[in-house]
C-alpha cells in the first residue's frame, strides 16, 4: 500500500533518537517534496499522491505545512479514485479558508457531486462538511437540498447531505433557504433506513431550534418513530441494536428534538408519555449483558429522556420518577453514572414540582463531597448543594461547604468561595451570620477571595445599621490573630472606619486600640491596603479627636510624607493637611459616613456569571450575544445618574468628575475605576478621596468590580437603542464596555456643527492590531448628516487609550443614528463590535428664552395638524420636577419659568439649526401625578421634526 | 461535537478531526492544554470533565486516548459510545487495531471517521454500513492501482 510505504518513509524520524534529528529529518524531506512539486519535470498522478501523502503524514506528527494545497487540488481533480481520495483527504485536513483554492475546489466537488456516483458523490460532501466554509455555502446550499429530497437519491448520500446542509447551516444560516424542501426532510423521519433517519434527526433539531414553526409537524413524527424504538424486541433492528439496546443513537437524538418544543398536544402528549414511562421502566428491569456498552447506552436513552421531562416540567410524576432513579445512581458503583446524576439533579433542583424530592439527597450529596475521589465529581456535588439550597438548608449547606474549602482542590476554590458568599447573603435571615461567614472565608481561603466578595460585604454593612456594631466587633476580633489575610485587613479598616465608634466604649477596644492594632498591620501589606488604610486614619481623626496627634504624627512620618510611591505620598500629605487646617464642621461634611449604596444584583452573582461564561471555542458572534445578554438580564436598569442630569451642559466633564461633586456624594460618580477617569479627571481633589474606598481602592480594571461603585460601565452593554437614549440628554460619557475595550464619548454642539471625541480604551494587557474604526451611515442619512474623521493608528497598546475625532454637520432634520463598527485582532481572534452612535436631532438645540405672551402667540402661529405631534405615556422614572427640569435643558431646549398658567407643567423653546433650515420648535410636557403619567406636545414648523424630538424626547420620563 | 483528538499515552497526537472552524494556533493551543489535562487524571476517574464551556468526553484504549469534545446540551453516555463504536469499526477493519495501524494508515483512520460522524453528527451507527462503504472504497482503489504504471523498485528507494 503506498501510502504506508510513504509514512514509513518518513517516519524513519518518528523512532529518531532526538527532537532535532527529527526536525532534520523532517526539513530535508519537506525540501525534497518542494523541489519535486517546483521541478521542470511535470509529475504524474502517482508521484504527487505519494507526495501529498507524505506532506499529510509529517502534518500529522505536529509540523507545519505551508504548501501543496494546489497539487492537492490537482488530486482531487483527477477521475483515479486513490487520487481523489488523496486529494480530498489534505484539503479536509489541511484546507485554509481564505485561500484562492476554494473557487478550485468547489469546481471540482461541482464535478462530483454532478457525477451521480455515489461514492464521488460521498466524498464531495465529506470534504464540504469538513471544510464547511461560508464560499462552500454560497456554492452549494442551494444544490444540497435537492440532492437530499430527491427520489433517486442512494441512502448513504442522502445522509451524507442532510448532515453536509446542518454544518453550512451553522457556519451560515443565513445562506440556507427554508423552501419547499423542509417538509420533505421532515418525512425522513419515516424513512425506512435508520441511518437515514438518524442522520435527518440531527439536520431537523437544528434547524427547528431556529424555524419552530416550518418543523413542527416533526413532533408527531418523532414520537411514533421514538415509541416503535422503544417497545421493540432487541432483535427487531439488527444492526442498529447496539449491545441489546435498540438504536440507542437515534432515540437519543429524537428525544433531543422534542426539546425543541413544548409538550405536544394531548393525543401525542399520551403516547410521549408512555415511550417516557417504558424508559423509566426498563432502567429497573435486570440488564441484559454485563457489559458496560449496554449500560451505557441504555443509561445515555434515560438521561436524555430525565432532560425531556424536566424540559417539560409539566408532568409531576415523571419528575419525580426522574429524581428517585437519579437518587439511585448518585450511590451507584460507576462513577461516570454518579457524576451525572449530580449534574442532571442540578437542573431538577429548580422546578418546583421536584425542588422537594431532590432535598431529601442532602445527606448523600454532602457525602460525596467528602469521599468522591475524582475532583470533577466534587465538583458536580458543590453545584448541586448550590442549586438545592434554600432558606431551610442554607445554614447546614454553607457550613458544609465552608467545611470542604478547607481541603478543596485550588482550581475550584474561588468558585466555591462566590458560591458560598452568595448563598451566605441570599439567605441570611440574621445579618450577624453573614458577616460571620464571610470572615470565615477570607480566613480559610483569603487568597480566593476576590474583590468582588469583600465589596460586597462592605455595601451591605453599610446599608444595614443593624448589622453595623456587630460587624465592628467582629472585624476587631478577627484582626487580633496575629497573621491575618490582608483581605481582613482591607475589610477590617474599611469598616473600623466607618463604624469603629460603635465599640469604642468599650475599653479593650478603645479608639488607640483600634488605631494600634490597624497600624500594627500596615508595613505588612501591599501598597493599595495602606492606602485603604490611610484613608481609615482620616477618618478616625473625624471619629476620635482625642487621638487626632498620633495619627498627625503617624502622617507626618518620613515613611509618609516622602514614600516613594506616589499615591501614598500624596494622600499623607492631603490628609495631613487636611487634619491640620480643616474646621471640625468641615472635617465632619468631608468625613461623613458613607452613604447607602444603591440596590442592584449582586456584582458577585455577576463575578460567578462571568466565570461560567463563555470561552474561545464558540462562535464569536454567539458569545458577544450571549455575554450582552448576560449583562442586559443582569443589572437593572440603574437609575438616572443624579450628577449626570445636574450637568448636562456641552462644556460639562465628562462623568461629572471636573465639576467636584458635593461631599457626600463623592464616592457615586468618582469612583468609576476605569480608563477613562485617566484622562479627564484632573488630578482629584482631596475632597473626593476621602471615602476609604473611593478611586484607588476601589478602582481595578475590571468590570466587575467597577460595577459596583459606579453607574457608569453597569449601563454601558445594553441595547442599542436604549443607549441612544441614555444620551440624548448627555453629551459625555461611556458609551460601550466589554471584557476588552471600553468606549468613551465627549462631545459638543453648536448650531448645526458639533465635534465628538471617541475614546477606545484597551482593558487587556495585549495589544489590539488592526484596529480599525468605521462610521456607518445609510445613504438617506448620509443626505442629512455629514461626519468626518481621520483614521486612528491600527495598533492599541495594552492598557493605552487612542482617540478618535469625528466632525459632525447637521445638513437637514434626521431620525437614524449612525452606527460604529470597531473590527480589531486580540490575541489571534478576530473581534467585531458595533454601536449607534448617540448623535440625535436634538444636539442641534439652541435655546430660546422667550415671555409667556410670545410663547402662545407662536404656540397659535404653529396650529397647523401637521405641525403637532403628541403623545401621552406611563412614567417610566419617579416624577421628580427638578429631573424633569433638568432633563429639559440637557435635551437642549430652553426651560420657560411662568410661561404656562399651571405651574406643574413645563414649557421649553428653542431652535433645531440645519445647514439648510432653522426649524422653531416649541414643547410643552404635562405630568398627571395621579396616573403617573405624561402628555407630551411638540409643536414645529417641520412635521418630520416634530415627529422625531417627540419621540426622543418621551423616553426620557 | 465540536472536536475529536486521538493521542498516545506520550501524548503524541494520533489524529484531529474539528467540526468547527478553529485557527491553526488555536487548534494546537487547545490540542496542547486538553491533551496534558486529560493525561493527568488518574485510571478509575470519571470519563467526564468541564472544560472552558464544553464537556470533555474521554476514554482510554490500549495506549491511546479518545478525546471528545462535546456541547453542554449533548449527552455524555452516549459520547462514550460513540468513541467506543469508532473503536470497533477501526478494530473490525485491521483486525484487533493497535497504534501502529493508525499511523501507518492515518488516511483510513479519517476514512471510516468521515463515514461514522459528519460535521459532527453520527451518520451511520450499523457496523456492517460503515464497513460495507469503506471496503466499496478499497475496492475502487485495487482497480485504479492495477492501471497505474509500474514505479521502478531503485526510484522507490531512491526517493526515501
Amino acid at each position: 500500500m503506498c501510502v504506508a510505504d510513504t509514512a514509513r518513509d518518513v517516519s524513519g524520524n518518528a523512532h529518531c533518537k532526538s527532537k532535532e534529528a527529527e526536525i532534520k529529518r523532517i526539513n530535508k524531506e519537506l525540501a525534497n517534496i518542494r523541489s519535486k512539486f517546483k521541478g521542470d519535470k511535470a509529475l504524474d498522478g502517482y508521484s504527487k499522491k505519494k507526495y501529498v501523502c507524505k506532506l499529510l503524514f509529517i502534518f500529522l506528527l505536529g509540523h507545519d505545512i505551508d504548501f501543496g494545497h494546489m497539487e492537492a487540488v490537482n488530486l482531487l481533480s483527477s477521475n483515479r479514485y486513490t487520487e481523489k481520495q488523496i486529494g480530498y483527504l489534505f484539503i479536509s485536513v489541511l484546507v485554509n479558508s481564505n485561500s484562492e483554492l476554494i473557487r478550485l475546489i468547489n469546481n471540482a466537488i461541482k464535478n462530483d457531486l454532478a457525477s451521480r456516483n455515489p461514492t464521488f458523490m460521498g466524498l464531495a460532501l465529506h470534504c464540504i462538511a469538513n471544510v464547511g466554509s461560508r464560499e462552500m455555502a454560497e456554492a452549494f446550499a442551494g444544490e444540497i437540498p435537492k440532492i437530499l429530497v430527491a427520489g433517486d437519491t442512494m441512502d448513504s448520500v442522502k445522509q451524507s447531505a442532510a448532515l453536509c446542509l446542518l454544518r453550512l447551516y451553522r457556519t451560515s444560516p443565513d445562506l440556507v433557504p427554508m423552501g419547499d424542501w423542509t417538509s420533505r426532510v421532515v418525512h425522513l423521519l419515516n424513512d425506512q433506513h435508520l441511518g437515514v433517519v438518524t442522520a435527518a434527526t440531527s439536520l431537523i433539531t437544528t434547524l427547528a431550534q431556529k424555524n419552530p414553526e416550518e418543523f413542527k409537524t416533526s413532533v408527531s413524527l418523532a414520537v411514533s418513530r421514538l415509541s416503535r424504538i422503544v417497545t421493540s424486541a432487541s432483535t427487531d433492528l439488527q444492526d442498529y441494536t447496539y449491545y441489546f439496546v435498540p438504536a440507542p443513537w437515534l432515540s437519543v437524538k429524537l428525544l433531543r428534538l422534542l426539546q425543541c418544543y413544548p409538550p405536544p398536544d394531548p393525543a401525542v402528549r399520551g403516547r410521549l408519555t408512555e415511550c417516557l414511562e417504558t424508559i423509566l421502566n426498563k432502567a429497573q428491569e435486570p440488564p441484559k449483558s454485563k457489559k458496560v456498552q449496554h449500560s451505557n447506552a441504555k443509561n445515555a436513552v434515560l438521561f436524555e429522556a430525565i432532560s425531556l421531562i424536566i424540559h417539560h416540567d409539566s408532568e409531576p410524576n415523571l419528575l419525580v420518577r426522574a429524581c428517585n432513579q437519579l437518587g439511585q445512581f448518585l450511590q451507584h458503583r460507576e462513577t461516570n453514572l454518579r457524576y451525572l446524576a449530580l449534574e442532571s439533579m442540578c437542573t431538577l433542583a429548580s422546578s418546583e414540582f421536584s425542588h422537594e424530592a431532590v432535598k431529601t439527597h442532602i445527606e448523600t450529596v454532602i457525602n460525596a463531597l467528602k469521599t468522591e475521589r475524582d475532583v470533577s465529581v466534587r465538583q458536580r456535588a458543590v453545584d448541586l448543594l448550590y442549586a438545592m439550597c434554600d432558606r431551610s438548608n442554607a445554614q447546614q449547606i454553607v457550613a458544609e461547604m465552608l467545611n470542604y474549602l478547607e481541603t478543596a482542590d485550588y482550581s475550584i476554590r474561588e468558585e466555591i468561595v462566590l458560591k458560598v458568599a452568595i448563598l451566605a447573603e441570599k439567605y441570611a435571615v440574621d445579618y450577624t451570620w453573614y458577616v460571620d461567614t464571610i470572615l470565615n472565608l477570607i480566613r480559610i481561603a483569603g487568597d480566593y477571595v476576590s474583590e468582588e466578595v469583600w465589596y460586597r460585604v462592605i455595601q451591605i454593612v453599610i446599608n444595614r445599621d443593624d448589622v453595623q456594631g456587630y460587624a465592628a466587633k467582629t472585624v476587631f476580633e478577627a484582626l487580633q490573630a496575629p497573621a491575618c489575610h490582608e483581605n481582613l485587613v482591607k475589610v477590617g479598616g474599611y469598616i473600623l472606619g466607618e463604624f469603629g465608634n460603635l465599640i469604642a466604649g468599650d475599653p479593650r477596644s478603645s479608639p488607640l486600640i483600634q488605631f494600634n492594632l490597624l497600624h500594627s498591620k500596615f508595613h505588612l501589606c501591599s501598597v493599595p491596603t495602606r492606602a485603604l488604610l490611610l484613608s481609615t486614619y482620616i477618618k478616625f481623626v473625624n471619629l476620635f479627636p482625642e487621638i487626632k496627634t498620633t495619627i498627625q504624627d503617624v502622617l507626618r512620618s518620613d515613611s509618609q510624607l516622602k514614600n516613594a510611591d506616589v499615591e501614598l505620598q500624596q494622600r499623607a500629605v492631603e490628609y495631613l493637611r487636611l487634619s491640620t487646617i480643616a474646621s471640625t464642621d468641615i472635617l465632619a461634611t468631608v468625613l461623613e459616613e458613607m452613604p447607602p449604596f444603591p440596590e442592584r444584583e449582586s456584582s458577585i452573582l455577576a463575578k460567578l456569571k462571568k466565570k461560567k461564561g463563555p470561552s474561545t471555542v464558540t462562535d464569536l458572534e454567539e458569545t458577544k450575544k450571549e455575554r450582552s445578554a448576560d449583562m442586559n438580564g443582569g443589572t437593572e436598569p440603574a437609575p438616572v445618574n443624579a450628577s449626570a442630569v445636574s450637568t448636562p451642559s456641552p462644556s460639562a466633564d465628562l462623568l461629572g468628575l471636573g465639576t467636584g461633586p458635593p461631599p457626600n456624594a463623592a464616592p457615586a460618580p468618582a469612583s468609576s475605576g476605569s480608563l477613562l477617569v485617566d484622562v479627564f479627571s484632573e488630578p482629584a481633589s482631596a475632597v473626593t478621596q476621602l471615602a476609604p474606598g473611593s478611586q484607588e481602592n476601589f478602582a481595578s480594571p475590571d468590570l466587575a468590580s467597577s460595577e459596583l461603585v459606579s453607574e457608569e460601565p453597569s449601563e454601558a452593554a445594553r441595547g442599542a437603542d436604549e443607549l441612544t437614549h441614555k444620551f440624548v440628554c448627555k453629551n459625555n460619557g461611556v458609551l460601550f464596555e466589554n471584557q476588552l475595550l471600553q468606549i468613551g464619548l465627549k462631545s459638543e454642539f453648536r448650531q448645526n456643527l458639533g465635534r465628538m471625541f471617541i475614546f477606545y480604551g484597551n482593558k487587556t494587557s495585549t495589544q489590539f492590531l488592526t484596529f480599525t474604526p468605521t462610521l456607518i451611515c445609510s445613504d438617506e442619512l448620509q443626505s442629512n448628516l455629514n461626519l468626518q474623521t481621520k483614521p486612528v493608528d491600527p495598533t492599541v497598546d495594552g492598557g493605552a487609550q487612542v482617540q478618535q475625532v469625528v466632525n459632525i454637520e447637521c445638513i437637514s432634520d434626521f431620525t437614524e443614528a449612525p452606527v460604529l463598527n470597531i473590527q480589531f485582532r486580540y490575541g489571534g481572534t478576530f473581534q467585531n463590535v458595533s454601536v449607534k452612535l448617540p448623535i440625535t436631532l436634538n444636539k442641534f438645540f439652541q435655546p430660546t428664552e422667550m415671555a409667556s405672551q410670545d410663547f402662545f402667540q407662536r404656540w397659535k402661529q404653529l396650529s397647523n395638524p401637521q405641525q403637532e405631534v403628541q403623545n401621552i405615556f406611563k412614567a417610566k422614572h419617579p416624577m421628580d420636577p427638578e429631573i424633569t427640569k433638568a432633563k429639559i435643558i440637557g435635551f437642549g431646549s430652553a426651560l420657560l419659568e411662568e410661561v404656562d398658567p399651571n405651574p406643574a407643567n413645563f414649557v421649553g423653546a428653542g431652535i433645531i439649526h440645519t445647514r439648510t433650515a432653522q426649524i422653531g420648535c416649541l414643547l410643552r410636557l404635562e405630568p398627571n401625578l395621579q396616573a403617573q403619567m405624561y402628555r407630551l406636545t411638540l409643536r414645529t414648523s417641520k412635521e418630520t421634526v416634530s415627529q422625531r424630538l417627540c419621540e426622543l424626547l418621551s423616553e426620557q420620563f | 461535537m465540536q472536536f475529536m483528538l486521538l493521542f498516545s499515552r506520550q501524548g503524541k497526537l494520533r489524529l484531529q478531526k474539528w467540526y468547527v472552524p478553529l485557527s491553526d494556533k488555536e487548534k494546537k493551543k487547545i490540542t496542547r492544554e486538553l491533551v496534558q489535562t486529560v493525561l493527568a487524571r488518574k485510571p478509575k476517574m470519571c470519563s467526564f470533565l468541564e472544560w472552558r464551556d464544553l464537556k470533555i468526553v474521554y476514554k482510554r484504549y490500549a495506549s491511546l486516548y479518545f478525546c471528545c469534545a462535546i456541547e453542554d446540551q449533548d449527552n455524555e453516555l452516549i459520547t462514550l459510545e460513540i468513541i467506543h463504536r469508532y473503536v470497533e469499526l477501526l478494530d473490525k477493519y485491521f483486525g484487533s487495531v493497535c497504534e501502529l495501524d493508525i499511523i501507518f494508515n492515518f488516511e483510513k483512520a479519517y476514512f471510516i471517521l468521515d463515514e461514522f460522524l459528519l460535521g459532527g453528527e453520527v451518520q451511520e451507527t450499523s457496523k456492517k454500513n460503515v464497513l460495507k462503504a469503506i471496503e466499496q472504497a478499497d475496492l475502487l482503489q485495487e482497480v485504479s492501482k492495477h492501471t497505474e504504471t509500474p514505479r521502478s523498485v531503485l526510484e522507490e528507494i531512491g526517493l526515501t
